[in-house]
């Protein structure tokens, strides 16, 4: 029998570890859509370069959708910041060792890449910003009429979107003091889940904003850019069914690395099996099971390959429950996380 | 340079809390925090129990978790050598909380991130830290690991000790005395 008291009692460390609330996993998630979009866009942007058809891939709209997604992420990550009014210390300093650092100065980047994307499209997005400006509608022409530069803001794109994708989960490694996150899979599972969400966002955004000119004025125009980011033309249905078939596969790698997740797990020392119980019967199996792998996972699959075969009709109801697994697997992995820690072996003597 | 770090004689300390009281009235601790604080584990079947009282606090590690994930750098070894925070660095990430097997971080009311700092404003003074000058039963001892003949030193030489959670791989500096 082991016994351990402590007298120590501060306020979201005891008994449990719990800083960090809905912020995190909020960010995690969008920051791994945006991720998503930005290797969409860069590959829709390749594909431009090469010749193809733009208007059958509505995925070069997606910066704008994603630099609003960011927004949101970015907000959430201030709200959680403890000290908010000392967040320029962020970027005054560098440090290597931290992914936390490199993700703060890869986001930076990473807004100005989604702006230069989102005006390749500007013209057609928001007339009225790219006649009353015309050096943004000569930007836009910049990289529109160049097959090389398309090409590298292309591969710029899909490399800062790998790093945003799996910085998050590198960074959740360095926890040293929390066995959950201390392994490799993570930054690839939250890579391949930012995708699968991100194909489920645009799915979802070419429903919910049927594709329609732009209004020329400033207010309705701006609007229309805003809520309009598939841009004016619907896509089109094989684009639609693309979209569901790469949404199919990344869901199917996801459940490998998740299940490749929990076996690295429950195969290592204790500390690593009891955060793997955490998730699989412990607190959190309920959210883990139910959440995750059934509403999140399973059933996209199902349904989704049922709309493929044309044995039921299309709805967007997969991809909403793309978007909660989504978001119920970050919560899960950051409450979880907390939740684990090294059990002192020498205490079990 | 000096090498601090912190022995604590378990066979002497009754748990009586004045290293936790002194801390706070030194260093100013908000009350319901602390910067250190008393654990009590117990193993064995009744009757055959052994119990351990130990004082415990931020180890200083050698290979600092919470130092290395600190975006700003407002975790930082110091000259000393001792793990410190500076609170006008500091976003209150907490990543540094997540990263510390010990606990031995939290957030300060007024948002940075505060902990034990071995007293090096005393220590800078060639004082003891505020909680080893208290200790009733001197189960506490502080000074140089490098130096052979300091108290530490002969101490870690001559009897049995043990460090926490050493599989984290942190290499702590207080070292507990059996």
């Amino acid at each position: 029998m082991l016994e351990v008291t402590t007298t120590r009692h501060n306020p979201g460390i005891d008994p449990s570890l719990h800083v960090w609330g809905w912020e995190i996993p909020l960010y995690l998630f969008v920051g791994g859509m945006v991720a998503g979009m930005m290797i969409f866009a860069g590959w829709a942007m390749l594909r431009t370069a090469r010749g193809d058809d733009t208007k059958t891939f509505f995925s070069v709209q997606t910066p704008l959708l994603g630099f609003m997604l960011l927004n949101l992420g970015m907000l959430a990550l201030l709200l959680d910041l403890a000290h908010p009014l000392y967040v320029w210390a962020v970027y005054i300093t560098f440090q290597p060792a931290s992914p936390m650092s490199w993700g703060s100065w890869v986001l930076l980047a990473v807004y100005g890449i989604l702006l230069v994307s989102a005006l390749v499209r500007l013209p057609e997005s928001w007339p009225w910003l790219g006649e009353r400006v015309p050096v943004l509608a000569k930007a836009s022409q910049y990289f529109t009429g160049s097959p090389a530069r398309m090409r590298w803001l292309g591969y710029i794109n899909i490399g800062f979107g790998i790093a945003v994708g799996i910085y998050t989960g590198i960074l959740l490694n360095t926890m040293v003091a929390r066995p959950l996150w201390n392994t490799s899979v993570l930054p690839l599972l939250f890579l391949v889940s930012g995708l699968s969400a991100a194909a489920a966002a645009m799915h979802l955004a070419s429903r919910v904003f049927p594709g329609r000119p732009a209004p020329l004025s400033l207010v309705g125009g701006a609007f229309a850019a805003m809520t309009q980011p598939i841009g004016p033309q619907p896509p089109e249905k094989s684009t639609v069914n693309a979209l569901i078939r790469a949404d199919v596969a990344l869901l199917a790698v996801e459940l490998v690395l998740i299940a490749l997740l929990l076996m690295s797990l429950a195969t290592s020392t204790l500390s690593q099996i009891e955060a793997a119980r955490l998730l699989l019967s412990g607190k959190f199996g309920l959210v883990f099971w139910v959440g995750v792998v059934a509403v999140g996972i399973l059933l996209p699959i199902v349904l989704q390959a049922l709309e493929l075969s044309h044995r039921i009709p299309h709805t967007v109801i997969p991809a909403v429950l793309v978007l909660v697994g989504g978001f119920a697997l970050r919560w899960v992995l950051v409450n979880a996380g907390q939740a684990s820690e090294i059990v002192s072996t020498a205490a079990r003597l | 340079m000096a090498r601090y770090g912190m022995v604590i004689d378990t066979t002497k300390c009754v748990g009586c809390m004045d290293c936790v009281v002194a801390c706070q009235t030194e260093n100013d601790v908000p009350v319901g925090y602390a910067r250190d604080w008393i654990t009590t584990t117990v193993r064995g079947e009744f009757p055959k129990l052994t119990m351990e009282i130990r004082t415990e606090r931020c180890n200083h590690c050698e290979n600092p978790p919470c130092v290395a994930c600190c975006p700003t750098g407002a975790s930082h070894v110091n000259d000393l050598g001792l793990v410190k925070v500076k609170a006008n660095r500091c976003i209150g990430c907490k990543a540094c909380i997540s990263a510390c097997p010990y606990g031995a971080r939290y957030v300060h009311p007024k948002g940075y991130v505060d902990k034990c700092t071995f007293c090096d404003h005393r220590v800078r003074d060639g004082r003891s830290p505020a909680c080893v000058s208290v200790c009733p039963t001197h189960c506490m001892h502080f000074g140089d690991l490098d130096d052979p003949n300091s108290t530490v030193a002969t101490l870690l030489r001559t009897r049995k000790w043990h460090v926490l959670l050493p599989e984290a791989g942190t290499r702590p500096r207080v070292f507990y005395l059996t």
